[in-house]
Order: structure tokens, then C-alpha cells, then sequence
């Protein structure tokens, strides 16, 4: 077996992964139901939604009970998900991860879960101020709640958990994240820095004030009944994401390494590509170029061409914008076979998981290959006319997959494509 | 001389706004030549900060609508990354900049305190609370807030303003996410996975949001400006400093290539995770310091501390550094004594200012009565290592050197 790529880098194998999304916790029951054509899109409940244009998202309720902070849900989305790829992996002991964390991480602030309850402790009929939050004296009697505001914190507590070598990294490139997680362990790995990586995508910020800022930027699905059919990417009707939330881990490894401790590999991580666009904060450039040049350069990586890709797995967000210009950039590189080279989108069953969605996609990348099916587009009842693709409409199909391309956009200009491949 | 290999890691370019100047060369000349902190004690009391000298936005971000798009820490942060393009000769060069690596480090989260205040007042006597915080935030938001506040629209700004587009990282994560910055731009230059990096991060002092957020964990000194090792006996605590830092980073052969000035080299940059348990600081800078003696000059070393004031890693910071000096000859200077703690900008300011005084031969006079010995017996320095102990979490030593 060939231990090194075509440019005498370690080949980066993928020998552990997890997966937590509103459909369920566990590879299985996710993969079960995505295949299926099942959506996890309902009526959002953990929060009162009166007077919001958007009142449905990929919630997971069955983690922990309400009222939490984001940053903890995201945490333990964190866990389960990075315990699911350890325990597949068998690498390590308990509480000893023998490599780096690099973790996508949603954004963190003080919640009004935290600002409403020090507020009500602010004795005074007047205006609450913050300077009267802080000099109350209050908000420094909980100190428990820190970590769960420093941006560093769930990268400290999920690397505190599993053990993990040196200082974590805690990613951030919008909803291109969760790739960019695993970029970094492949550089890392790559670099001969280390032989194992973990690296994970996490997002658990369903709350109020977060729905209604994209919702201020009309980024939102208002197709709220009923909740499964909102997200449609690549339909005519298409209107928006849907949030969602969701966790995902990789164990990357160097097959090398992989391979003498008798490891099972699902599948490597043949190829990244990045471009990031200087356009405007929301929306890419007209010409595609910064799209193009991420897919590109992915391909370069992985050392390809177009036609050794048997699938994408689209970023397709069922925004009018990102459909049409992730359809115009793949029909620039793949050319007069964009129309029968199958892409589907997972989001249209779990809708966007934002931060962690890079990684989600990437861990139902790997099951594609496994069990040589593509996931479905489901909603897809409206083509746009505008762009012709393969979407995998409805239901499953089986399908002969060793290669898959997986793409991930965000705002401030964040493009970043994946190439997975099946085990050598 | 250390030996020089065309895959080390050199400093080309330096953008700094500080309290005390803006530009590296006047920040330096500044620090030698012994200025005074700037403080304001009214912004946010009882905590003191460092303000931000005046800046003139439109010399970096010409267009207004970029301005208004972004919040203080955004536009002083590409403002600075501005300054450090043009330093390192690569502003307005597509050609470089369609190669260039960016990571930065960032918090985010600015918010509309007006907004906030106004509904955190409203909610005490809301009937329904959700209902109420819904209606209010969907109408008094400003949509594009939220890209104000976002921790990669930094980076994302800086691809807008100034054509970076390479690729773009954004680290979150207070003072470990700016070390992280440099030890993965040096890692990826050393390895051949880059050539050209943009590095660095702002953090914007006078922020009411942030300082609840301190408050939470007791992170700032509250009460008259003390100098960072005088704080331990009154409550400890950081007092947040307004700093933009960026550096423009490549291998050294891309750097004589192009004929760019070559300003210090990044020679090494080790970092690890700290715990919770007592020591944990200690014990983490002794082993990284380990690691690093043996590329040590038997010239004497410059410790730049990057303490904050915080405890107990303050206090197990200074158990580390007196045992140093106890070690081998060593000058120590704490920068945050005079321009305070910029949290993820601040070990990236405090590597520009080493680069700085490595560049000019500049011996900075102490900062701290505790920074010792005043007048050190050498000409110039030849080697800084500069300390980075987060305030809660983390711990590294970055050594800059003559390149």
C-alpha cells in the first residue's frame, strides 16, 4: 500500500466517525433515516416563537433539558459526536487522545438566558444598565458559567474530556467551519506534525436571538407549515435555509500509522481546497471565481481531475443565492457532465447546521462510499429550470461512489471543497 | 548567528496600533523612549482601560460603507492588517495577495448596548418574556449587526478592504487563539504549505459587553491602574487594552525573492494546553522553556511577559520568570504594565514589539518596577522570547530572533 500521496505527503486516512443531528445520535439512526428521505425540520419548541416570521428549525431536543446556553448544548453535541468516532477508532485510552483537537465552534456571547437573570437581580426602578450587571456584584457569583462564554470554551472543556495534545484549535469560518476543522488536522498530519487528529464541527445555537439575526438578513426559510418541506435546495421555490443544529467528528490518522496498529479505515481525506472572496460580506462574487478556484484547488490536492468525481455532496443551502452559484461553479469545472454527475443535499432533511455542517457532510460523505448509496435531495417537487442537475431526487440510489466532493460556503467569504475517497 | 534555512519563518511586515501609537516604528521609538500609559478611568468604571490613540480610518478602509459595516474591533483590526501589508510591501499587489495565508484570532460579538439595555429594562415587567424579546429584537436589531459580530467577518472585512484572499482562518479563542495564529502560520511555512501568511487580531478596550462578561470570572482589575505585578494583593484582574496587531509572515526565500526587508525571524513558537489544577501554569512554562533552551544564545535572553494581571496564572507566571533569572541572565520587560492586555491581539503585539527592538537593537527600558535590570549590560538583543499565559486558559513562549 502506498503510504505517501502524489506529492510525497502521508496519505491521511479517516478511521473514526460520529455523527449527532436532529434526526438522531449515532451514525446509524442517521444514516438510516437520510436515506430514507426523512426529515428532522420541525416546529421549533424551546423558545416561545410568537411574532417570528421563521418558527421551525433542525432542532436536537434530546440532549439536554431547557433552559441552557448554546455554548453548552454545542459542547455536548461536541461529545457525543467525538465519543461515537473514539469508540469506532479504538485509538487512545480513555481520556487520552493521542493527537490535537481542532474543533469548529459557533460564535459565543453572553445569552439573554444569562443578561435576563443577572438583570432581575439589579435592584433599581430605573433603566438596567450593564455597568449595573456588573457592579451588582452578582455576575461574579457564577463563575461556573465562564467557560461557557471565553470563545476558547468548548474547545477547553471538549479537549479537557477527551484528553486531547496540545492547544486546541477553535475554528471559525462561518458555515465553511466544520471543514475547515478538518483541513487543519490534515495540514497537521500532513506536516508530519502528528500522526492522529481529532477534529470536529459543532453547533447547538437554536435560540431566539440568533433565528432572528439571520432572519433579519432574509437568509431564512418562512415556509413554516409544514416544517419538513421548507428546506428545497435547487428548487424554484427554494426560500431560504432552515437552522439546524448537529455535531460531527473525524479521527484522521496517517494511513501509515493507521495501518500498522491494524485500524479499520473508512475512507481518507484525499484533497482540500480554499479561496476566500473579497466581494461582499453575504454573497460571492457574479463570476463564481473564488468558488471555482476552492474546487480547484481541492481537486489539485487530492491530485485528480473532474472526471474521478463520482458525487458531490453539496453545500446547497436552498438559499436562491448559494444554489445558483454553487450550480454555476461546479458547472465550470465539471463542464458538459455537471447535468448527470449526481449532487445531493443533505440539508433539505437536517437543514443547515452552520458551524458544524462542514463535518456532518463530510461524516455522510464517508457513509456514501461505504454503503455505495447517495442520499436523496428530498423537496425537490419544483426544479429550477435554471439549473440542471442530477439531485438525487426523493429517494436513495444506489450507485458506484469511490469519490466524493464535498463543499462548504460562508458569509465573509469563506469557500472551502473536500475530497473524500474510499480506502486504498 | 543561528544557522538560517530558506523555510524559516520571517517577520516582513508589522501593523500596530496601540494606546500609545500607531505604527510599529513610532511604537517602538515610543516604548524606548519611556512613555506613560494612557488610561481611562470614566469608559467603563470601576474597571480601567487602555484607549486607542486616534486613528484616521479613511488612510486604510477608504470606502465608508466598509466603515459602517463593521463594529470598532473589525475596522481597527483591518486597519492594522492594512498597515502591515503596506510595511511589508505587498498592499495593492494582486498578485501576492491571491497567495496569501490569513488566520486570525478573534472574539467577536459587539453589540448594541442601547438595544440591549432598552430590552433587559423592558423584560423585568414583560408579561410574556419571549414574546417580548422576540418582538423587540426583531424590529430594534439592525440586520447587518450581526455581521458586526461575527468572529470570521474580521478576516472577511480584510479580504474586502485589502484583497487577501489566499485562504482565511479565523482562530476564536482569547490569548491561546493568538498564539495559535503564529504557531500554525510558522508550522505551515516550515512545511512548505505556505509561502506568504497574514497574521494577527484587535481587541477593542471600552466595551460594556465584555466587561460583563469579565466580570463574570472577576478577569479585570477594578480600581485605579495598577501595574500588572502590583495587582495580586489588590483583587488581581487584567485592564483591557485597545490594540490592532498584524504581521505580515513568509519563508524567508519568498522574502529575498522579492527583495523585502527582512525584519526578525519567528524561531520557534511552543505552546501547550494549562489546567485547572494549581501548578498546572508553572509546570507548563517550565516544560515549554525546556524545549526551547537549547536554541538559546549564551548572550543574555529578553523575557517579554505577557501577563495580565490575572490570578493565579500571574503569580505562577512570575514563579517561572524570577526562576530564569536565577537561571542564566535575563532581562524582563512586561509591556502590559504600559499598554494593557488585548487578549487574543496581545501576543501578537508583544512579538511586534520584540521583532521591533530585535530589528532596531532597541533595549526597551522597564515597563514595571518589576522588570529587571534596568540598564542591562548589552548593546542589543539578540534573541526575545515572549510569554503568552491566558488569562484562564493556556500558556506559551514564542522566540523571536535576530533573522
Amino acid at each position: 500500500m502506498d503510504y505517501r500521496d502524489s506529492n510525497g505527503r502521508p496519505v491521511v486516512a479517516v478511521t473514526g466517525i460520529g455523527v449527532v443531528t436532529s434526526l438522531g445520535a449515532g451514525k446509524a439512526e442517521n444514516w438510516t433515516k437520510l436515506t430514507s428521505g426523512v426529515s428532522g425540520i420541525k416546529r421549533i419548541t424551546r423558545f416561545a416563537t410568537d411574532g417570528l416570521r421563521t418558527q421551525i428549525g433542525g432542532a436536537v431536543d434530546f440532549v439536554l433539558e431547557p433552559p441552557f446556553p448554546s455554548a453548552k448544548l454545542s459542547a455536548k453535541l461536541a461529545e457525543l459526536a467525538a465519543d461515537e468516532a473514539i469508540t469506532q477508532a479504538k485509538i487512545g485510552t480513555p481520556g487520552v487522545f493521542p493527537g490535537p483537537l481542532f474543533i469548529a465552534v459557533p460564535p459565543v456571547e453572553m445569552e439573554w438566558l444569562e443578561r435576563e437573570a443577572l438583570a432581575r437581580a439589579v435592584d433599581s426602578p430605573d433603566k438596567v444598565t450593564y455597568a449595573d450587571l456588573w457592579r451588582s456584584g452578582t455576575a461574579g457569583r457564577h463563575a461556573d458559567w465562564y467557560p461557557h462564554l471565553m470563545y476558547g470554551g468548548v474547545a477547553e472543556m471538549t479537549a479537557e474530556r477527551f484528553g486531547t495534545q496540545g492547544s486546541p484549535i477553535s475554528l471559525s469560518t462561518a458555515c465553511a467551519s466544520g471543514a475547515s476543522a478538518i483541513q487543519l488536522g490534515v495540514e497537521a498530519i500532513r506536516r508530519g506534525e502528528t500522526d492522529v487528529a481529532l477534529t470536529i464541527g459543532t453547533d447547538g445555537s437554536i435560540q431566539a436571538e440568533a433565528l432572528i439575526r439571520f432572519s433579519l438578513l432574509s437568509a431564512l426559510s418562512t415556509q413554516n407549515d409544514p416544517p419538513e418541506r421548507a428546506a428545497k435546495p435547487f428548487s424554484k421555490n427554494r426560500d431560504g435555509f432552515v437552522m439546524a443544529e448537529g455535531g460531527a467528528a473525524l479521527v484522521l490518522e496517517s494511513l501509515d500509522h493507521a495501518t500498522k496498529r491494524g485500524a479499520e479505515v473508512i475512507g481518507i481525506v484525499a484533497g482540500c481546497g480554499e479561496r476566500a472572496d473579497s466581494f461582499h460580506r453575504t454573497r460571492s462574487n457574479p463570476d463564481g471565481k473564488a468558488i471555482v478556484a476552492a474546487i480547484k484547488n481541492a481537486l489539485d490536492d487530492a491530485g485528480i481531475e473532474p472526471d474521478a468525481v463520482d458525487y458531490i455532496n453539496a453545500h446547497g443551502t436552498s438559499t436562491p443565492e448559494n444554489d445558483k452559484m454553487e450550480h454555476m461553479a461546479c458547472a465550470a469545472v465539471f463542464g458538459a457532465r455537471m447535468p448527470r454527475l449526481p449532487i445531493s443535499s443533505n440539508k433539505s432533511m437536517i437543514g443547515h447546521t452552520l458551524t458544524a455542517a462542514g463535518a456532518v457532510e463530510a461524516v455522510f460523505s464517508l457513509l456514501t462510499i461505504r454503503d455505495q448509496v447517495l442520499p436523496p435531495t428530498i423537496n425537490y417537487n419544483v426544479p429550477d429550470p435554471a439549473l440542471a442537475l442530477d439531485v438525487v431526487p426523493f429517494k436513495a440510489r444506489a450507485a458506484k461512489v469511490s469519490t466524493v466532493m464535498s463543499n462548504s460556503f460562508g458569509f465573509g467569504g469563506q469557500n472551502v471543497a473536500l475530497i473524500l475517497a474510499a480506502a486504498p | 548567528m543561528t544557522a538560517s534555512h530558506d523555510r524559516d519563518a520571517v517577520i516582513t511586515g508589522i501593523g500596530l496600533v496601540t494606546s500609545i501609537a500607531e505604527g510599529g516604528a513610532a511604537n517602538r521609538d515610543a516604548l524606548a523612549a519611556g512613555a506613560h500609559p494612557r488610561i481611562d478611568e470614566a469608559a467603563t468604571p470601576p474597571f480601567p482601560v487602555h484607549p486607542l490613540v486616534a486613528i484616521d480610518l479613511d488612510k486604510q478602509i477608504p470606502r465608508k460603507g466598509d466603515q459602517r459595516q463593521m463594529e470598532p474591533w473589525q475596522r481597527l483590526g483591518t486597519y492594522a492588517a492594512g498597515l502591515a501589508l503596506a510595511d511589508a510591501g505587498v498592499a495593492g499587489n494582486p498578485a501576492l495577495l491571491e497567495t496569501m495565508h490569513m488566520i486570525v484570532a478573534a472574539g467577536g460579538g459587539e453589540r448594541d448596548i442601547a438595544v440591549d439595555e432598552a430590552i433587559m429594562t423592558g423584560l423585568r415587567d414583560a408579561p410574556e418574556k419571549g414574546a417580548y424579546l422576540n418582538e423587540r429584537l426583531s424590529s430594534d436589531l439592525r440586520p447587518t449587526l450581526f455581521l458586526a459580530q461575527l468572529s470570521n467577518l474580521l478576516a472577511g472585512n480584510i479580504s474586502i478592504v485589502h484583497g487577501v484572499t489566499g485562504s482565511s482562518r479565523t482562530f476564536m479563542g482569547e490569548e491561546a487563539a493568538g498564539a495559535d495564529t503564529l504557531r500554525t502560520v510558522v508550522a505551515r511555512i516550515g512545511a512548505g504549505q505556505a509561502d506568504l501568511g497574514l497574521v494577527g487580531a484587535a481587541y477593542s478596550a471600552p466595551r460594556a459587553d465584555m466587561q460583563l462578561t469579565f466580570a463574570v470570572g472577576a478577569s479585570c482589575l477594578a480600581g485605579p491602574y495598577r501595574t500588572v505585578w502590583d495587582r495580586a494583593d489588590h483583587g488581581g484582574g487584567m485592564i483591557p487594552g485597545s490594540a490592532g496587531a498584524f504581521l505580515v509572515v513568509e519563508s524567508r526565500a519568498h522574502a529575498q525573492a522579492r527583495g523585502a526587508r527582512i525584519i526578525a525571524k519567528i524561531g520557534a513558537v511552543a505552546s501547550d494546553r494549562t489546567g485547572a489544577a494549581p501548578g498546572s501554569v508553572r509546570a507548563a512554562l517550565d516544560r515549554l522553556w525546556a524545549g526551547l533552551r537549547p536554541g538559546l544564545h549564551p548572550t543574555p535572553v529578553t523575557i517579554m511577559s505577557g501577563a495580565t494581571g490575572c490570578e493565579p496564572p500571574t503569580r505562577e507566571e512570575r514563579g517561572f520568570l524570577d526562576a530564569a533569572v536565577s537561571e542564566r541572565e535575563t532581562i524582563i520587560r512586561t509591556p502590559g504594565s504600559l499598554l494593557g492586555h488585548a487578549v487574543e491581539a496581545a501576543p501578537i503585539v508583544n512579538v511586534a514589539l520584540a521583532a521591533l527592538a530585535i530589528e532596531a537593537g532597541t533595549i526597551y527600558p522597564p515597563f514595571d518596577p518589576k522588570d529587571s535590570p534596568a540598564a542591562p549590560a548589552v548593546a542589543a538583543p539578540e534573541q526575545i522570547v515572549v510569554t503568552s499565559v491566558g488569562h484562564w486558559r493556556g500558556a506559551c513562549l514564542i522566540l523571536v530572533e535576530r533573522a
